[in-house]
């Protein structure tokens, strides 16, 4: 065997970015599984795509794993009940991310957790070897694996809800070569993607075996940045114990913010960028987050619909934790458990520090695209005049100038920012982050987005 | 947990602000004073707090009459502190006056303040000095230190000045700053020392200076002229490291600023030996500024992920 192939290969960043303080809390800290909530709140919208409509009628009584909502579309995603008790009601709530209204079903819990029988491809009495999964997945058709992802309810969990099995259904004609499975967790302060690296090995690498087995790719990468070196050495020896190396190509990443983002990953891993307005698979190129492959694993594997998720509870709490949390449990219980926040916080936001959303109300749920809860003292930007310093060009990744956003946005002329590409922007947050005048940019930006 | 903060992400923020940045600068920029100060004596300190404590007293009263909210922002002390420092050492005080409140309410203000000026004020101002009191512009005095009596004398680039002595002695004393000059000009070394400050807070974009200076060492070569001499003498320094960096009035791309550098050296070389005048600094410095929001247009960065359209595409896109 050619020895080369099996080493981890390590590369920098080829984009500008900004280096962040971790402040990973978490990493070291076992995910633990929050205790049931009494009632969840399920959003019919979780994913990018088509609304779902409810399949189920007050008063009704489901099961954890039963799906409750779903819709014909092809590019939508199907919801499951995460708890087994009575529908009680349907509700409108505010979806923090595009401020609209989206219907919602509360369920009560009967407090038993009666599952589904789940249609499972394994008994999960049984301990499995990984090699019989292996034979087990090459033994399944592709078309019926989309099947059983799209039935799951499994969409993109590093954040972008997008529905996985439209991501792994590319229109005819577009050939994908290369397959990277994102680990990098860019972001300051989450761990739940590291831990389900340590923690789902085995799941992990053969969600991923799976997605290849599906697209068939030349090339499939394991990205990891390398303040995750636990993570590479467990992923690097289970894929060694499965004689799977010829494979899957580990690339130790340099840690830099928005190496997670897929379009500088895309660039920093086989140097092809991203047409502006088009996708990795554009490029012949699809990413997916190794929590995404967990599921698909689980899914195509366990036949488990997509109920639960790692998310990290962290920040300006007592007792920050990586938690297993079923879809819909409202935030105030993950804080809770944590021990309650500290009395100055008071931002609570879902998703990491530079591009998560700051929330109204803490008992929104969480959703199929919640990966952390971070609970800090904010304030508010102060927004002073632009000094043209020209700190936002030399960091943005996408090679925009933020600035001209700005100004564009200030003086109303959106054409401005239509000329410096505005539909390019990834909105990671770089620009806003060095800018010494405290400009909202990206905010002005999502204002700039919605007037071209 | 009530009433919850709702704020646009990022969430977290670098904290060099404006502020820190500016403070950053008037730090930098002391060093020239403090040779300013020894080379010219107690006039120089006179000139120097007129013309900061005016230029922040004129933004103020601006920023009351526009009705805004006035921010002690540092940018007006900068402003101030720059103006003075390319003044004659024996300029009357009356005139400082005058001048700083031009800087101030003519060359920022009227553009719209801070981040909206066309001109960098300080060189502004120093323009409309030269046009309002030419004789008072052009009388320099040889460093004089504290007490001792003005004596005038020529600028180590105009026509009457004269050079006796070997060439090293006549580089050491320009280095040092020990020559004829506008009042903050004079001392390479200590410009340097301020330099440095701001290149290892990167405060300032290194490119700028580097392509202004190497033009000019570049033109002053191919014209035959002392190499050394020219890098040394005049507001070359100052202008290179404190006025041709502003923000607001250079291009904001790396390349922009190359073109920048360039242009402003080829200009300053060019009045330097063609032009009436001795020096060229101001002039081309505050030219380049006009230029500045045509760079930017025109050599952007090339966004990740553009795709060139092919003419045949464009004309489809059209009709």
């Amino acid at each position: 065997m050619d020895e080369s192939r099996n080493t981890v290969i390590r590369k920098r960043s080829v984009f500008k970015g900004v280096k962040l303080s971790e402040s990973k809390l978490t990493a070291d800290k076992p995910i633990e599984s929050l205790p049931l909530p009494e009632k969840i709140i399920l959003p019919l919208q979780q994913h990018i795509g088509a609304p779902c409509s409810s399949i189920v009628n007050r008063g009704d009584y489901v099961l954890t794993g039963q799906k409750v909502a779903d819709v014909g579309s092809f590019v939508s995603s199907p919801i499951h009940s995460s708890i087994s008790g009575k529908v009680v009601s349907e509700v409108k709530i505010i979806n923090p991310v595009t401020s609209n209204p989206v219907d919602a079903l509360v369920i009560e819990s009967d407090g038993e957790d009666k599952w589904i029988d789940l249609d499972s491809l394994i008994n999960p009495q049984k301990e499995h070897k990984p090699s019989d999964l292996i034979s087990l997945i090459d033994s399944l058709v592709p078309k019926d694996m989309i099947t059983r992802i799209r039935e799951a309810g499994i969409v993109g969990l590093g954040g972008a809800t997008f529905p996985t099995h439209v991501k792994l259904s590319p229109p005819p004609g577009k050939k994908i070569d290369t397959f990277i499975l994102n680990g990098c967790e860019c972001e300051p302060y989450i761990t739940s993607d590291h831990r389900i690296m340590l923690e789902y090995t085995l799941e992990v690498v053969l969600g991923a075996y799976i997605i290849g087995r599906i697209l068939m790719p030349e090339k499939m990468f394991v990205a990891i940045e390398d303040n995750k070196e636990d993570a590479i050495k467990e992923i690097d020896s289970f894929i060694k114990g499965t004689n799977l190396e010829n494979k899957f190509q580990i690339v130790s990443l340099k840690s830099r913010y928005p190496m997670g983002a897929e379009k500088t990953l895309v660039k920093t891993i086989v140097g092809r960028e991203v047409p502006i307005g088009g996708l990795p698979l554009d490029v012949g190129v699809v990413v997916n987050n190794v929590g995404t492959s967990k599921a698909v694993y689980e899914a195509v594997v366990e036949g488990k619909p997509l109920v639960e998720k790692v998310i990290t509870v962290t920040g300006a709490v007592n007792d920050p934790k990586n938690l297993t949390v079923r879809i819909g449990t409202p935030l105030r219980d993950l804080i809770d458990y944590c021990g309650g926040s500290d009395e100055k916080a008071n931002t609570v936001i879902t998703g990491g520090p530079m591009m998560g959303i700051s929330i109204s109300d803490i008992d929104f749920p969480v959703i199929k695209g919640t990966n952390c809860v971070l609970v800090k003292k904010g304030s508010p930007a102060s927004d002073e005049n632009c000094i043209r310093c020209s700190r936002c060009v030399s960091v943005c990744p996408m090679n925009l100038m933020p600035l001209m956003f700005v100004r564009g946005v200030r003086s109303g002329m959106y054409e401005v920012c239509k000329e410096h590409y505005i539909e390019d922007c990834i909105e990671c947050g770089c620009c806003a982050y060095v800018c010494p005048a405290n400009i909202p940019i990206v905010s002005y930006i999502k204002v700039g987005k919605s007037k071209i | 947990m009530n009433n919850l903060l709702i704020s646009s992400s990022p969430h977290i923020w670098r904290g060099l602000s404006t502020n820190k940045i500016m403070y950053l600068v008037v730090v930098a920029l002391l060093f020239p004073t403090g040779a300013g100060i020894y080379f010219f004596g107690y006039h120089a300190i006179w000139i120097i707090v007129s013309s900061v404590i005016t230029a922040v007293v004129t933004e103020l009263v601006i920023k009351k009459l526009r009705r805004k909210k006035f921010v002690m922002d540092g940018s007006a002390v900068i402003t101030g502190l720059l103006f003075a420092l390319i003044l004659p050492p024996r300029i009357p005080i009356w005139m400082v006056v005058v001048g700083s409140v031009f800087c101030i309410a003519v060359a920022k203000e009227a553009f719209g303040g801070l981040g909206y000026n066309i001109f960098n004020p300080a060189l502004a101002g120093r323009a409309f000095m030269t046009v309002c009191f030419p004789g008072e512009m052009t009388t320099w005095i040889l460093p004089s230190f504290f007490g001792s009596d003005a004596v005038t004398g020529a600028t180590p680039l105009g026509e009457s000045f004269t050079w006796e002595m070997d060439k090293l002695t006549l580089y050491k004393n320009l280095f040092i700053g020990n020559r004829a000059g506008s009042l903050g000009e004079t001392s390479v070394m200590l410009i340097l020392i301020g330099a440095i400050l701001l290149l290892a807070f990167k405060v300032i974009d290194w490119r700028i200076p580097v392509f202004y200076l190497g033009t000019v060492a570049l033109g002053s070569f191919l014209l035959g002229e002392d190499v050394i001499f020219q890098l040394l003498a005049g507001g070359l320094m100052l202008g290179a490291f404190f006025m041709a960096t502003d923000y607001v009035t250079s291009p904001v791309t790396a390349n922009g600023r190359i073109v920048f550098g360039v242009g402003a050296g080829l200009l300053t070389v060019a009045i330097r030996y063609f032009g009436a005048m001795p020096e060229g600094v101001c002039f081309s410095i505050l030219l380049m500024n006009a230029f500045t929001p045509l760079i930017d247009r025109y050599i952007k960065p090339k966004p990740y992920g553009y795709v060139r359209m092919r003419k045949k595409e464009v004309k489809a896109g059209q009709s």
